[in-house]
């Protein structure tokens, strides 16, 4: 019911801004952190309200019972933006915050209209494949004890898989790319084996290893190793002569040439294969999970798939891209903080 | 040499007896290059000396050769009382491109070779005074590409004295830089020569710098790589870069590297 009263309290705060909008608008470049213009402002709490509007008009088309968590949703979301478009007239790092996200947070809301539109709207989308944004919202909490669970096991296959690969990944690529003897033998091996997809080595794994959960742990593992081995190669074999020169002629030995000098020049190189790794190793790990172990997102997706209910496996899709991209952003925090002396990155 | 009172003597003799070194070249046919042909050269304790000469003469390959980074195909070469076979802390190194490790900062850098030597501990109070020494102390905490080139030459040339090395070779350490900076570079490079002793062999495409810094001059030539002629610079310092020795000097090593230019033999006919 309260939810009824949003929308009705929105255009009487609306008109009055916007008409002082075109005369805060036009030195938005010029002191962006002074005051947020008002386009900006608003956009969050329009986007919302236009959400909760829509949803109430086209709920009816719904084929989900119960949909009053959406509306709480996106209720929340305005709630939360209009209390914000007050703090941040008091908090500056709040103001640069919103200025930098709030477009992008609108463009989100605008993207779950459209949506809405083509699902419940007008129904141009087959049904039980295509759900409406809020049929994935309910199911997502509905199921969200057995979600969390998938969440969790998949969390742990990926990051025991991602380490064991990307350690062994370093170590290998080391090797390789400063000794002679292990660049005869090993580069033969990395580029025969390497550029198999890991995904192929899914019938021999599961016939080898005891249990599903190692089979899907080495094969994380093994498509990180390749990227990682090949980048760290080439980024050590690729050392800078003369930074090698100047540390022999400071006294230096080969431990220090190789730990001081060659792994620290490599580094930029390093990240790269890091970054690559991360994204075959998403892959592997769905596919590992979709046909071999019993728990994980990717075994839930297709689980749900099996019932048809793809308003679950959109939901769990919505917890993949929330659990990736965040393990992805923690992977750029470690290489800005690792790699800080690189140019631009980073101003002292 | 001509190294003031009160001051350290921390240079050591350098000799260089008949070396040669060869490139093999790409091409089977042509037969290598010949970089260095019996190339001899001494250099008293604490003695300043110029390498002059077209690109190609051997000066570069003369200087790694001294580093201990490459081995002479002949030929012998000895810091005092000892040869050469590997690189050592005992033979600094500056090139023309500062070369320092861009992921360390300033006082890192310059604390690398303390660290490579495994003294750190021991001597890590000498980090300051070097830092003061070149004038980087408030750059401590900065990455080396904040630094202009004639700062990040400053923290090279701190990096490589901070081992007290014997002999320090400079490999064109001014050549990047603009005339301004250069000069005042100079007068750094000697202040640090004159404070510590250290024997110091400079590559150098620029005559001014050559007379200007150092007790002789040696001109080479190239194809093969040789030691044409040895110039003493008796010049009083500090030196006036007008002054008519100085400018006789100059003309006379122009003349000598065929540099001085068409006028000075036959005037253009009117």
């Amino acid at each position: 019911m309260n939810t009824a009263l949003v929308p009705v309290k929105e255009p009487v705060e609306r008109p009055a801004p916007a008409v002082k909008a075109n005369r805060v608008v036009a030195p938005p470049a010029a002191a962006p952190a002074e005051k947020l213009c008002f386009r900006t402002l608003l956009a969050v709490p329009l986007a919302a309200a236009l959400g909760i509007g829509l949803h109430l008009a086209v709920r009816k088309n719904d084929p989900e019972p119960d949909t009053t968590s959406w509306i709480i949703f996106l209720g929340s979301i305005l709630g939360l933006a209009l209390v914000m478009g007050v703090v941040q007239f008091f908090s500056c790092s709040l103001r640069r915050w919103m200025a930098h996200m709030c477009p992008i947070i609108a463009a989100a809301l605008g993207l779950f209209c459209v949506w809405e539109i083509i699902t419940s709207g007008f129904r141009l989308l087959p049904l039980p494949y295509f759900p409406s944004p809020a049929s994935v919202l309910r199911n997502l909490i509905l199921d969200w004890e057995l979600l969390v669970k998938s969440t969790w096991y998949s969390l742990l296959l990926l990051i025991s898989g991602y380490i064991v690969g990307a350690f062994v990944g370093i170590v290998t690529g080391i090797c390789i790319g400063w000794f002679k003897q292990a660049r005869y033998w090993g580069m033969p091996l990395l580029k025969v084996v390497g550029p198999i997809p890991a995904t192929a080595w899914i019938p021999l794994a599961m016939v080898i290893s005891p249990k599903p959960m190692f089979s899907a742990v080495g094969l994380v593992a093994l498509a990180v190793w390749f990227p990682v081995t090949m980048l760290t190669m080439s980024g050590i074999a690729n050392t800078r002569a003369s930074y090698l020169d100047v540390a022999r002629t400071l006294g230096a030995k080969p431990s220090f040439l190789i730990f001081r000098v060659a792994i620290p020049a490599a580094m930029p190189n390093i990240f790269i294969g890091l970054f690559m790794g991360l994204g075959t190793s998403f892959l592997t790990l769905i596919v590992a999970e979709t046909v071999g172990v019993k728990f994980g997102l990717g075994w839930y997706v297709s689980w749900a798939q099996g019932w048809a209910e793809y308003a679950k496996v959109f939901a769990a899709l919505v917890i993949m891209a929330a659990f990736f991209s965040t393990i992805m952003t923690l992977l750029f925090k470690i290489r800005d903080r690792v790699l800080v002396w690189q140019k631009g990155t980073i101003k002292w | 040499m001509v190294a003031p009172a009160n001051a350290l003597n921390e240079g050591s003799s350098l000799r260089v007896v008949e070396v040669s070194k060869h490139f093999a070249a790409a091409d089977e046919s042509d037969g290598g290059t010949h970089a260095l042909d019996r190339v001899s050269l001494a250099i008293a304790a604490g003695g300043l000396v110029s390498l002059v000469g077209p690109s190609g003469c051997g000066k570069s390959t003369l200087l790694r050769l001294i580093a201990g980074l490459d081995a002479p195909a002949a030929g012998e070469l000895w810091v005092g009382h000892e040869p050469i076979t590997a690189p050592s802390a005992e033979r600094g190194l500056v090139f023309q491109d500062p070369n320092l490790f861009p992921w360390l900062t300033v006082r890192h850098n310059i604390e690398a070779g303390l660290v490579a030597r495994g003294v750190l501990h021991e001597k890590r109070h000498e980090v300051e005074e070097f830092m003061r020494l070149v004038g980087l102390e408030t750059f401590a905490k900065a990455y080396p590409h904040h630094l202009s080139g004639g700062m990040a030459q400053r923290v090279a040339l701190a990096r490589a004295l901070i081992n007290h090395p014997k002999v320090l070779l400079l490999d064109e350490p001014l050549g990047a830089l603009d005339a301004f900076t250069r000069m005042k570079m100079q007068d750094e490079v000697l202040r640090l020569w004159e404070a510590r002793g250290t024997t110091m062999l400079l590559v150098t495409h620029d005559i001014d710098e050559a007379i200007y810094m150092s007790d002789r001059i040696v001109i080479m030539t190239p194809r093969p790589g040789r030691i044409e002629r040895t110039i003493e610079i008796n010049l009083d310092r500090p030196r006036q870069r007008n002054s008519p020795e100085f400018l006789r000097l100059r003309s006379e090593i122009l003349e000598l590297l065929h540099f001085a230019g068409e006028t000075t033999r036959e005037p253009i006919a009117t």
